[in-house]
């Protein structure tokens, strides 16, 4: 009894860090656009969603297998991010943040309904390219899908890091973050920059869809729940730090399955499936009342 | 003497607000130039035209050749501008920061001219993975400088570098500046402490209230009476 309970408990933190690992890029994405602009893009979701659709398409109206079209994918978004910078954000990045968030509110509404007029609201089904059998590692069963996600998701981290860490372009798109006039003193393209942060921003957004459509099903509301669990991954990480969007990831989605866990031996037996979300919002709401720079956060402070 | 610099009749303005009327001036190869004045003359200004942070008018040439477009560019012709608060990036390591000032330079001499950099200032090659944001006032000072300087700039641009740092380390600074002079550095330096900035520099020029109102050597400036008074305030 004891060794089956542990074996399911293991079974959730894995699965946990799989979905966990999804928020973590979702959220990745939304600390990239934050830190440069300092806007939450409330259309990642849905600029995830338009780029998964995009590798169904690809699968199964033209046959490509899945790892080709993943890459055509990945580099479809990252080019269609920097012409969303171009054309839609750039146009009111001067003046008000509230007219950016606007906006991004404005492109979520507009994607979904493009979504739904050209791929109509049925769902679809995009195959996982890992397959589905399970492995049973010490008792402990966990699917091959679980384990491609968290192994996609780390390497995409480690890939981002290394970028941000060790390469010129990477030193001036933190530099364009910390201080964009600065930043272009010495000579930074600060507008390519920021376009680049979104480019990379919809590549993530992208992977993540990808990782996601397996198992839960293509539909035009795909996102609209990952989407929430990023944010809370990215608030409670801290919404300037690229590491806390990270942990913060699975974090959520390892404490949301425990307690779905622990529900089922009795504990927190009041949670069902249905309070997923909800939990979501009360750690938003939570981490802003207690510690609202997040766990990796620096408070906020104005320089006079 | 060559002359690297020259603006000629240039204006600028903040939305509404006419910062610059009419500033005419020329920097030589190889000098050091001050622009004084009381706060507010357009000393800060005049170089936010040259590096164009700021909308201008008028014509701006270095070396002979119209400089156009936005702070990108200026620096992409070989302009480097401290601005006035130091000005690092703060959340970056010291490391970080000289890295990027070499960003326009295309050459594979960054691990070289960071080892030049050590030689004047030995802590930053010792201190590279500290934070900028943990430095001191005067370290900040030091490293925005060194950062400028990995750009190999043709012209030097320094805004009120005395700002808040103690006399000592005001000195220490505006000796580093006259040493790369005599290394052949061209230096354009906005000051309000005129006592220290003509004696570091050959010629300046004092503004007021937008326009230049007076130019000579620095020598004269200084031994004149009369303009100590009223421009220089000592």
């Amino acid at each position: 009894m004891l060794a089956a309970a542990f074996s399911d408990f293991m079974q959730q933190v894995v699965s946990g860090l799989a979905s966990g690992g999804i928020y973590a890029l979702l959220a990745l994405a939304l600390v990239i656009i934050h830190r440069s602009t300092g806007v939450i893009n409330f259309a990642q979701g849905e600029m995830a969603l338009l780029s998964t659709y995009i590798a169904w398409t690809l699968t199964f109206n033209h046959g490509w297998s899945y790892w080709p079209a993943f890459v055509a994918t990945l580099a479809i978004s990252f080019a269609g991010g920097i012409g969303i910078h171009r054309v839609v954000i750039r146009p009111v990045e001067r003046g008000s943040l509230l007219r950016i968030v606007i906006v991004t509110i404005g492109l979520l509404v507009a994607i979904n309904g493009f979504v739904v007029w050209q791929w109509s609201g049925e769902p679809q089904q995009l195959q996982s390219p890992f397959g589905t059998e399970t492995y049973d590692i010490g008792g402990v069963v966990v699917s091959a899908h679980d384990i491609g996600t968290i192994a996609v998701a780390v390497g995409i981290v480690l890939l981002l890091w290394g970028l941000f860490q060790f390469t010129k372009v990477g030193l001036a798109l933190r530099a364009t973050a910390v201080n964009p006039e600065e930043a272009r003193l010495v000579g930074v393209r600060v507008t390519w920059m920021l376009a680049l942060g979104w480019g990379l921003a919809a590549l993530l957004g992208a992977v993540a869809g990808m990782l996601t459509a397996p198992t839960v099903g293509l539909d035009p509301n795909m996102m609209a729940a990952v989407l929430i669990y990023a944010f809370a991954a990215a608030v409670l990480g801290g919404v300037d730090s690229p590491i806390g969007a990270v942990v913060g990831g699975l974090l959520i989605g390892v404490l949301l399955n425990l307690l779905s866990y622990l529900s089922q031996y009795g504990a927190f037996d009041w949670f069902t499936e249905e309070l997923r979300l909800p939990m979501a919002l009360l750690v938003i709401l939570g981490v802003l009342l207690v510690r609202p720079q997040g766990i990796f956060g620096r408070p906020a402070v104005k320089r006079v | 003497m060559k002359t690297l610099l020259e603006l000629d009749s240039v204006a600028a303005r903040y939305g509404p607000v006419q910062a610059l009327h009419d500033v005419s001036l020329v920097v030589r190869e190889g000098e050091v130039v001050a622009v004084l004045g009381a706060n507010g003359a357009g000393k800060t200004t005049t170089l936010r035209a040259i590096s164009g942070t700021v909308a201008r008018s008028g014509a701006i040439e270095l070396d002979g050749r119209q400089l156009k477009g936005g702070p990108e560019a200026a620096a992409r012709s070989g302009i480097a501008h401290v601005p006035e608060g130091r000005g690092t990036f703060v959340d970056l390591t010291v490391a970080e920061n000289l890295r990027l000032g070499a960003y326009t330079s295309r050459s594979r001499s960054v691990r070289a001219d960071t080892k030049r950099i050590a030689e004047y200032f030995p802590w930053m090659a010792e201190r590279g993975g500290q934070r900028a944001g943990t430095l001191s006032g005067g370290e900040q000072q030091m490293l925005a400088l060194g950062r400028a300087l990995m750009s190999r700039p043709r012209l030097l641009l320094l805004d009120e570098p005395s700002l808040g740092l103690a006399p000592m380390i005001v000195r220490e600074f505006f000796r580093v500046v006259g040493q790369l002079n005599e290394e052949g550095l061209t230096v354009l330096v906005v000051e309000q402490d005129a006592r220290i900035a003509l004696r570091a520099s050959q010629r300046a020029y004092v503004l007021e209230v937008g326009r230049v109102a007076l130019t000579g050597t620095s020598d004269e400036l200084r031994d004149d009476e009369s303009v100590r008074r009223s421009y220089l305030g000592y």
